[in-house]
């Protein structure tokens, strides 16, 4: 994010923290139908669209998923000397309005297409999270594709460009263990965000994005390679990386780390986080 | 593959494979499959300084039709092993593997899911060279090791029946897996 972005989000915090106050909810529901969008366009003195479409989705804290000690998971002896190390694994929750720069327009356009499209924001959208500079939207994953065409076809949107899908594993977040990002690139207004959805390990399925992006066809035999997400609708999901008879998927937390037997006479290499320890 | 191939055993045939050996062994080409760091050194041992040309190995061949050595200079991932034994099937007869640095004998450092733990899994290795990465001194010296491999390497029926004793070597020997002890 730049500085311009920055000082606007400053400027305006006030206004940000009075949005999402519960008072302001009733008037979510009653944002404006369709029939009474010809109006609104006539009345000259009609604020734009950026206030009038209001904020369905409550600001929330930023979650700890999991706190994790030295460099290495297990309870081996760390001896790469960060073994006191602390580190909290932070998801960040809904960020407040505005978001700055871009941002906010784009959620409006899009928040804008869903309803005319008879699909509830709310419904179809988790969060929508600032984080780093980038826009991140975790959508439901049953109504994924219909986002990502959305994106696409939508003259103010135009997500022409999906960059990948890479998947990330978060073991301690019940319910929600695998993530699914794609990152993508609108090539006419010059701009950029993430779609971002979740699946549990249990049910470890998503749709595919092939139908909307066909580019992203290897991405996601990657992301099944490595984190075993099931792209329904996928033409060809098969392994791209691993041997076709490959157990496992080796970028999940829980794959062991290292540790494959080597043919020395008699010896055996053990996973780092097991083959020395402070005694 | 030719008429050397049909003679008896005896004192011809040992006089003609003193001669083919000495021939093979002077005109030895390698094919370039530089897979990771060690193909640098495998590229100086090949340049001006230590100069494989006085082997008459100079010519790295870029096609495996026309080359009869396969240096395997690297680590060998899970991906690269299909591309690895496509080009050794495409070698001719007779074909010769040197396994050059840890990475390609057992894995090296790359103790983890990505890299063949040995390139021995995928192809026939006629010698190891450990180092990380060897120094070219160290591969010309494995390379002279070969050499005299290739020199005394038998013909005709010698070789069916030398062939024959090191299926049967291999069919008593214990597995590696199973051997105890120290690691040598």
């Amino acid at each position: 994010m730049s500085d311009d972005d920055k000082a606007d989000k400053k400027a305006s915090e006030p206004a940000a923290q009075s949005t999402p106050s519960p008072d302001t909810k009733p008037s979510a529901d009653t944002k404006p139908s369709p029939d009474t969008k010809p109006d609104a366009s006539l009345q000259p003195v009609e604020p734009p669209a950026a206030v009038e479409t209001p904020q369905p989705l409550a600001v929330q804290e930023a979650e700890i998923v999991s706190v994790r000690r030295g460099m290495f998971p297990g309870d081996g002896g760390d001896t790469s000397g960060y073994g006191r190390l602390l580190r909290k694994v932070e998801l960040p929750g809904q960020s407040p309005r505005p978001y700055g720069g871009y941002f906010d327009e784009v959620e409006n356009e899009l928040f804008g297409a869903l309803d005319e499209q008879g699909l509830r924001p709310e419904d179809a959208i988790e969060r929508v999270i600032v984080y780093g500079g980038q826009l991140t939207f975790q959508v439901r994953r049953e109504h994924l594709v219909q986002v990502a065409r959305v994106l696409r076809d939508d003259p103010a949107l135009r997500f022409e460009l999906c960059l990948g899908v890479s998947g990330v594993h978060f073991p301690h977040e019940t319910g929600r263990e695998l993530h699914s990002f794609a990152p993508l690139m609108s090539v006419t207004h010059n701009r950029r965000i993430q779609l971002e959805t979740t699946c549990p390990d249990s049910d470890p399925h998503l749709p595919s994005l092939y139908q909307v992006y066909p580019a992203v066809d290897w991405h996601e035999r990657e992301t099944w390679d490595m984190f075993g997400i099931v792209y329904d609708g996928h033409p060809a999901l098969t392994r791209i990386l691993m041997p076709d008879d490959w157990p496992g998927h080796p970028q999940r937390k829980d794959y062991p780390l290292g540790g494959i037997p080597v043919e020395f006479k008699g010896a055996q290499i053990p996973a780092p986080d097991q083959r020395r320890s402070y005694s | 593959m030719g008429l050397e191939e049909k003679l008896p055993s005896g004192f011809l045939l040992s006089t003609v494979e003193g001669l083919a050996g000495y021939m093979r062994k002077g005109s030895l080409w390698p094919a370039t499959f530089g897979l990771a760091c060690c193909a640098i050194e495998m590229m100086a041992t090949g340049a001006g300084r230590y100069d494989l040309a006085r082997f008459g190995m100079e010519v790295f061949r870029a096609s495996p039709r026309q080359a009869d050595l396969m240096i395997v200079a690297g680590r060998v991932s899970q991906k690269m092993a299909p591309v690895l034994r496509q080009i050794y099937d495409q070698m001719p007869e007779p074909k010769w593997v040197l396994s050059m640095g840890v990475c390609a004998s057992s894995g090296g450092m790359f103790n983890n899911y990505a890299i063949v733990q040995g390139v021995d899994h995928i192809v026939p290795v006629d010698i190891y060279l450990p180092g990380c990465p060897p120094r070219p001194e160290m591969l010309m010296d494995a390379i002279l090791k070969l050499h005299a491999e290739i020199q005394k390497m038998p013909l005709g029926a010698d070789r069916v029946a030398a062939a024959r004793a090191a299926e049967e070597a291999a069919l008593k020997a214990l597995p590696t897996i199973e051997m105890k002890g120290l690691l040598r």
